[in-house]
């Protein structure tokens, strides 16, 4: 950043000479310099262990009840719920949905997102306004973007299928295929994320020694190969960290494929007409705000977690592995 | 890669992600500025027309669009301000205190900004129906009165501004952890505070999947809620949607058009320190 310090500010402050400090409030300042830290700490814990860590524990223990999100525990089922779910073939349309939509967002976003990266690295005029321009997207509102993208992907009178007319290309009716409806949200998650994990890209990118790149050329290698096995092992935590996060809150969607949906907010929206884009965290809504059954909700609550929790650490071993091959 | 010279095919691809990065907002104006009408014509719409003021006139009569404007900025201020508050006050201890356990309590608070919290809301909803938070917007505030992003952000901010000496020669003179934080800690630190400010704005100003659930889209209304609600007629009208869009994204436009260089420097720093 390239901000001012107010550096000299501070040591005026600094400088003002401090109150009442007497040595018969030695023990005070004992007990302060003990006991300060973990008071000003402890704000962020106590909000996180309440509002974060016990509703996700607790989702666990509602999951072995029947319970209704109005009325209240309707007792101890054990594993009922669980049963249930392995065989609510809804269930599983929903988690095709979810890995299908996590894979197509993901993977192409972030291999964008690298590109894009290498791009901005070269050296280039006006690169405030390049990097402010790709970051743009990410702070756009999702529930806006979901509305425009509805727009473009419209059946009759949608810009896409306009598009695909003018190279002779039959209209599409995005909502009502799987696979389209499936490319659809995914491009607005890629639209959303692509440019802020360029950032990320790039700037792990600059870290890297200019002389790595000098020597390889040197020994006459390519800017293909160095980007593959010098830029990309070089940046191989940042990578790490995309992957675990996008990996996070990829398979949570929900604004992205809820307002797809037209009879979203009329309240009788399942993600497509037929599930067609329905996610897990859809259908935990659909199951939880919906139809009240908070117990069968928690269930896709706590098994959408031991999905993710799988999915991260997969991911990590994996592109640990291969960024390191180079 | 090697800083060779940028040619004019790499301009005008990037000028090409830029114009996609844009076009959405560009569009969303244009059907805003449109009868519904011309969504039906053979060419999209790609310049303005004279019907904005019309649109959003009946935005603001299908929804509350005032009281969900009002909300959204109470709700995005208070959690700005503590945000930046409770983060600066964190992220200094963490980075000039010394005391018991500090390394290993950092590395909880950014282990948890890998916790999929969103999970939980099944209990958070049953909490908030407890505490009798239904429909209010303390229940969309509180839960993220304190991020670990702020925490994390400000203890860099306090690494690399906040002068060690300082603080000594503060503590030596006898002032209170709080009054060196206040005299020493907080000026050192105010141009990152403030950025981390606007973002924590922006984000809660953005925030979707929560209040949705939590708040009562009739009487409560966030803008984002409110945006879900326009979206809900029986037949899908455009034009008052993307008007709804439109006046929803001007704010974070707004304050991203002012503070892009220290929101790009802010993310491009954290990712090679993070």
């Amino acid at each position: 950043m390239t901000l001012t310090r107010p550096e000299t500010e501070a040591a005026r402050a600094a400088s003002v000479p401090p109150s009442s400090n007497e040595p018969r409030r030695l023990g005070l300042s004992r007990w302060d310099a003990r006991y300060t830290p973990y008071l000003i700490i402890a704000p962020f814990f106590l909000v996180f262990a309440v509002f974060g860590l016990y509703p996700l524990l607790y989702t666990a223990w509602v999951s072995l009840h029947d319970w209704q999100l109005i009325d209240g525990d309707q007792g101890f089922v054990g594993l009922e719920n669980y049963s249930r779910l392995f065989g609510d073939p809804n269930f599983w349309n929903a988690l095709f949905n979810t890995i299908s939509l996590f894979v197509l967002s993901t993977v192409p976003q972030l291999l964008a997102a690298l590109g894009l990266a290498a791009l901005l690295d070269r050296g280039l005029r006006g690169r405030a306004f390049w990097r402010a321009g790709v970051l743009l997207p990410n702070v756009i509102s999702v529930a806006a973007v979901a509305l425009v993208f509805a727009q473009f992907y419209g059946r009759d009178f949608g810009i896409v299928n306009y598009l695909l007319g003018l190279v002779g290309i039959d209209p599409v009716d995005w909502r009502a295929e799987t696979w389209a409806s499936h490319l659809a949200v995914s491009s607005m998650v890629m639209w959303r994320w692509t440019g802020y994990n360029a950032l990320l890209y790039l700037a792990a990118m600059q870290s890297v020694p200019r002389d790595m790149y000098e020597s390889a050329t040197l020994d006459g290698a390519s800017r293909w190969r160095m980007f593959w096995s010098i830029t990309v092992p070089s940046i191989r935590p940042t990578i790490l960290f995309t992957v675990v996060t996008s990996t996070i809150g990829g398979l949570q969607l929900f604004a992205e494929p809820a307002l797809f949906d037209p009879g979203f907010a009329a309240n009788n929206s399942t993600g497509g007409s037929d599930r067609q884009f329905q996610t897990l965290v859809l259908y935990m809504y659909e199951k939880g705000f919906r139809l009240f059954d908070a117990g069968y909700a928690a269930t896709v609550a706590w098994m959408l977690f031991l999905v993710v929790l799988v999915v991260a650490v997969i991911n990590f071993t994996l592109t640990r592995r291969i960024a390191s091959k180079g | 890669m090697t800083r060779t010279k940028a040619g004019p095919l790499l301009y005008g691809f990037l000028v090409a992600v830029l114009a996609a990065s844009v076009f959405p907002l560009y569009y969303s104006f244009i059907v805003a500025s449109k009868d519904n009408s011309v969504l039906g014509e053979k060419l999209p719409p790609l310049v303005p027309g004279g019907n904005l003021v019309e649109n959003v006139t009946r935005v603001f009569d299908t929804v509350d669009f005032w009281l969900a404007m009002q909300n959204s900025f109470i709700v995005a201020s208070t959690v700005a301000i503590s945000n930046v508050v409770l983060g600066t006050l964190a992220g200094f201890a963490f980075a000039r205190l010394r005391f018991k356990g500090r390394d290993s309590l950092f590395l909880v608070v950014l282990g948890t900004a890998m916790v999929p919290t969103q999970l939980g809301v099944i209990p958070l909803y049953m909490l908030m129906s407890d505490l009798d938070w239904y429909g209010t917007l303390q229940a969309v505030i509180v839960p993220v009165l304190i991020g670990s992003f702020a925490v994390f952000w400000m203890r860099q901010a306090c690494e690399e501004t906040v002068p060690h000496e300082l603080i000594e020669a503060a503590r030596v003179d006898g002032c209170s952890v709080l009054r060196t934080f206040w005299h020493v800690g907080f000026p050192a630190v105010r141009p990152q505070a403030a950025v981390l400010g606007m973002f924590t704005f922006m984000t809660s100003w953005n925030d979707f999947f929560w209040p949705l659930i939590v708040l009562d889209p009739n009487d409560s209304p966030t803008v984002q809620v409110a945006l879900s609600t326009l979206a809900s007629g029986y037949y899908t009208d455009y034009s008052l949607m993307l008007a709804g869009a439109s006046l929803a994204v001007l704010p974070v436009i707004a304050i991203f058009v002012l503070l892009s260089r220290q929101i790009v420097g802010g993310i491009m720093q954290g990712a090679v320190k993070g």
